[in-house]
């Protein structure tokens, strides 16, 4: 990297289209993933789940299953130390429903959603395992359950946990909402609802747990979150120096990986035995034993003038937390935050709500609670536009966020808001528009714009801690606990640290995800392992790199700053002739007794605690800004939408490697569309009905057209570089896009989500009548 | 409890079986295959893939005994000499891996299309892998990194 100007920097390894190598071990099968892994002495686990949603565990007898043969042990919740998990949700007044219940390990004398976990079984094989939970002996009373969010705020609805199914508030509260809508020539009011989603992660949930020679409770398995140790540490009541979590590279995680999943299970078992113990779910139980996307249903009233301002939005949210409280009133702050789209409205009042019910619980899925709100708030912005007989794009140009502006929480946006060209490179990239194949199929394009933050809420105070340190012959280690869920979180910062060390890219080796051996660099979630992490290895990395231009600079007799390294060798920028070899550089450095190795943690831009429901000021560190654009094609004969192009287009601040940037995108527009056409994971009073991928549709090769992705560089992120993150911002956009170029096609508003052939044909068939 | 030999990557293996094992149980528990994947158990999602003399197959859903006799090529079977096939080059070549997980089995499916039919359309490769399921890199890079391995391989 040379220039010390920041707009003339030239880079030798960041901004290129790099293979990354961990790629040659998974096209090789060569990767050890969690349920590859054996140990000697190994037991399996099973574990046995509740067939009610809502009941009483009036007996239970697992006599018979401890004394089948091959079988280690069974536990249930009284043989857990501490089995419930409880939090205090900041902000909220007293009358929010106690957070009792953010999970129990195991189910104590209720059960409250269809898959809950009661025992576990470890044996000395899978198949006698399952033969153990087939003679666990249960007797449930059923009680009476609610099953929906709504039913469940009322006053005398069913309890799930505590006195109040609402566990969660969150306000914005900006201007003044009546007189915005007083200032409206044009008001525009629906109501939106969405689905419970699967994250169907190829790979299923699994991990072993053994104790080592030191006693200390090993896990290597598949998380987003090694930070976990902790809790398990909790769970079994021993310190926590005494438990290591080690993570796996992910057979995806999107999320679903974020909570606890068979940590618990495996560690509790590991430690009973005192034998090492492997749990695997079966895809089955992936879908009725692991937490959803939650379903929101969204009442949303926009007020605009005849010019095409906004002046007002009023908003409620109602989200379905499930059973157990997890991740649910966090979810519903990113929608409350983010729920008035990328655009200025001076007028706002959104009321939002989480609560709890007897379906299966619900958590972390990309998007966070902002897929939800895309929906309304690009459907509206739709709509309105139509209303005001103004063009979509223009109706959007004159309403996006600028630089300066103050969001609905009254947060200043920092960076440069490049909107409208990615809008009006989503919409270009899309081409000539379709022919209909047939006289019965309708062509239509749409757009939707989204924002969606980066980096973790500010009032965490977020880290990410990272240690580079050269060798000997000028190859460098990386160890970081970030782990890597398979979007290339490891090869960022390679291609960072050979950036600023000049190390051949190559010889730069990453260790990661352990949470006894690497500095721990926070959870892969929220969009914000490359500004977390990647800054962390870039602090580390730029230390490092002033030893050595500063003794590179005495062994040239040249200034550092006219020094450039590159590739293995320190030279004169400009002049290749005046060099020394990098390694040369580093042991005249560790003679002298500078071991070249640094340890340092980048710290997230901070904000206040928050103290009431009503969300103020400064909420997160930044915002990743996009627009997408579909083409459709409607057969109006049988409802089928299929998507024929898709485009989307966002400014990452700065590309690490745009072959991963286009990665992300294309990902996560391919599950964008499974969101807007085909995923429902569906429950009939909490009792799962589609828990297999033959029912579960997820799209395939044939359902995601080429998909366009278009890299624009603002530079003005704060990640490393002036980068921004696209991890969670590539699926927020997809949908709304899909729904307006539905709407473009066949003149019909699906507002409910997956707009599958049954719901499109109907709602064309009431189109018809209507007419 | 059967005993079957097969042929796996080129090397004989012979295994004890149960009647209800599958191939992929074989093959992973057995024989230490794991690049033979556990994803779904129900033929949906491919990840299990593999060539039997040369035609893909869900691997969970055939019966051990079934291969008996027949030679089964797994991802680990495609590079020759240390040498990586044309499809594992540009699969990373055009980053069309991702987390890795359906890689094994997309891999082989989309080599025994090209061992059918060396020229496909886009259409044809999208058909060819409509039965893997990639939920990290919505096809497109695998998409193109096929059609790029078909370019080399036919120049």
């Amino acid at each position: 990297m040379v220039g010390k100007d920041k707009e003339k920097q030239t880079f030798h390894v960041v901004g290129k289209r790099l293979d990354g190598l961990d790629e040659k071990a998974k096209v090789s099968g060569s990767v050890i993933y969690a349920d590859d892994f054996t140990m000697g002495r190994m037991l399996y686990a099973k574990v046995f789940r509740s067939t009610r949603a809502s009941a009483k565990i009036k007996s239970i007898d697992t006599t018979a299953a401890r004394s089948l043969a091959g079988v280690a042990t069974v536990i249930t919740a009284e043989d857990v130390p501490n089995n419930r998990s409880v939090t205090n949700v900041v902000g909220q007044s007293a009358d929010v429903g106690l957070l009792q219940a953010r999970h129990y390990v195991l189910a104590e004398d209720r059960v409250r959603f269809y898959g809950e976990p009661i025992a576990l079984v470890a044996a000395e094989d899978p198949d006698i395992a399952e033969a153990a939970l087939k003679l666990i002996k249960i007797e449930y009373e059923t009680l009476p359950g609610v099953f929906d969010p709504e039913e469940a705020m009322k006053d005398d609805a069913p309890k799930v946990h505590g006195d109040n199914n609402i566990i969660a508030r969150w306000k914005l509260r900006r201007g003044d909402i009546n007189k915005g809508f007083r200032e409206a020539d044009v008001i525009v009011e629906n109501t939106y609802q969405t689905q419970f989603v699967e994250h169907a992660q190829l790979e299923p949930e699994s991990g072993v747990a053994w104790i080592d020679d030191d006693g200390v409770l090993n896990l290597r398995v598949a998380t987003q979150v090694i930070e976990q140790y902790r809790e398990i540490a909790h769970i079994l009541g021993i310190p926590e120096s005494k438990v290591r979590i080690r993570g796996t590279l992910i057979g995806g995680g999107f999320g679903g990986r974020e909570d606890l999943t068979v940590e618990p299970y495996i560690a509790l078992l590991s430690w009973k035995t005192g034998r090492p113990v492997k749990l695997t779910y079966e895809r089955e139980e992936m879908m009725y034993g692991r937490h959803k996307r939650h379903p929101y249903k969204m009442w949303y009233k926009h007020g605009a003038t005849r010019a095409g301002k906004l002046v007002a939005m009023e908003a409620t949210l109602i989200s379905d937390s499930g059973a157990f409280v997890y991740l649910s009133p966090w979810v519903l702050l990113y929608s409350a935050v983010h729920s008035t789209g990328p655009y200025y409205i001076p007028n706002v009042k959104v009321d939002s709500y989480s609560v709890l019910t007897n379906n299966i619980y619900t958590s972390a899925f990309r998007g966070f609670g902002v897929p939800q709100v895309a929906v309304a708030h690009e459907s509206q912005m739709d709509i309105l536009a139509r209303e005001l007989k103004m063009a979509p794009a223009e109706l959007r140009a004159k309403n996006y966020l600028k630089t300066g502006d103050e969001t609905g929480t009254g947060q200043r946006i920092e960076s440069k808001v490049l909107l409208t060209k990615t809008q009006e490179a989503a919409v270009k990239a899309l081409g000539d528009r379709s022919k209909p194949r047939a006289p019965y199929i309708k062509v239509g394009r749409g757009f939707a714009s989204c924002w969606q933050s980066y980096g973790r809420m500010c009032y965490l105070h977020d880290t990410s801690s990272a240690w580079v340190g050269m060798e000997m012959d000028g190859s460098a280690v990386i160890r970081c606990g970030i782990p890597d869920l398979g979007g290339g979180q490891r090869e960022s910062l390679r291609q960072i640290a050979a950036e600023l060390t000049g190390a051949f890219l190559e010889s730069v080796h990453v260790i990661s995800t352990d949470s006894q051996v690497t500095p721990l660099g926070g959870t892969v979630t929220a969009t914000r392992a490359l500004f977390m992490s990647g800054n962390a290895v870039k602090l580390a990395a730029e230390a490092i790199r002033h030893d050595l231009l500063q003794k590179a600079s005495e062994m040239l007799g040249e200034n550092p700053e006219d020094l450039d390294i590159c590739d293995g060798e320190v030279s004169v920028s400009g002049n290749r002739k005046v060099r020394i070899p990098l390694a040369q550089v580093v042991k005249a450095i560790k003679s002298e007794g500078n071991p070249l190795e640094v340890l340092k943690t980048f710290r997230a831009p901070t904000a206040e605690p928050i103290t009431r429901e009503i969300i103020e000021g400064q909420v997160f560190p930044d915002f990743t800004f996009g627009s997408q654009a579909a083409e459709v094609e409607v057969n109006t004969l049988t409802g089928r939408v299929n998507v024929t192009k898709i485009t989307g287009a966002y400014d990452v601040g700065k590309a690490i490697n745009p072959k991963r940037v286009e990665g992300q995108i294309e990902g996560g527009i391919a599950q964008g569309l499974g969101y807007a056409l085909l995923e429902e994971f569906i429950e009939d009073k909490g009792i799962p009905k589609n828990v297999s991928l033959t029912t579960y549709i997820l799209p395939t090769s044939k359902d995601v057209p080429d998909i366009q992705s278009i890299i624009l560089e603002s530079g003005s992120g704060k990640g490393p570089f002036g980068s921004k993150g696209i991890g969670e911002p590539a699926i927020t956009a997809t949908a709304p896009a899909i729904l307006n170029a539905i709407y473009d096609a066949v003149g019909v508003r699906i507002k409910k989500i997956p707009a599958t052939p049954e719901i499109v044909f109907y709602h064309l068939k009431e189109r018809d009548e209507g007419a | 409890m059967i005993n079957i030999r097969l042929n796996v990557n080129n090397e004989d293996y012979q295994a004890e079986v149960a009647a209800y094992h599958t191939l992929r149980d074989v093959l992973r528990d057995k024989l230490g295959f794991t690049d033979v994947k556990n994803g779904c158990s129900e033929g949906e999602c491919g990840s299990c893939a593999v060539l039997v003399d040369g035609k893909p197959v869900t691997s969970c859903l055939m019966l051990a005994a079934q291969a008996q006799g027949k030679r089964i090529t797994t991802a680990r079977g495609l590079a020759t000499d240390g040498k990586l096939h044309p499809l594992q080059e540009k699969f990373i070549e055009y980053e069309a891996v991702q987390c890795g997980y359906c890689t094994p089995g997309m891999l082989l499916v989309a080599k025994a299309l090209l061992d059918k039919n060396p020229n496909p359309t886009e259409e044809e490769v999208r058909t060819a892998i409509s039965g893997n399921i990639c939920r990290c890199t919505g096809y497109q890079q695998i998409v193109e990194a096929i059609l790029a391995a078909a370019a080399e391989t036919n120049m």
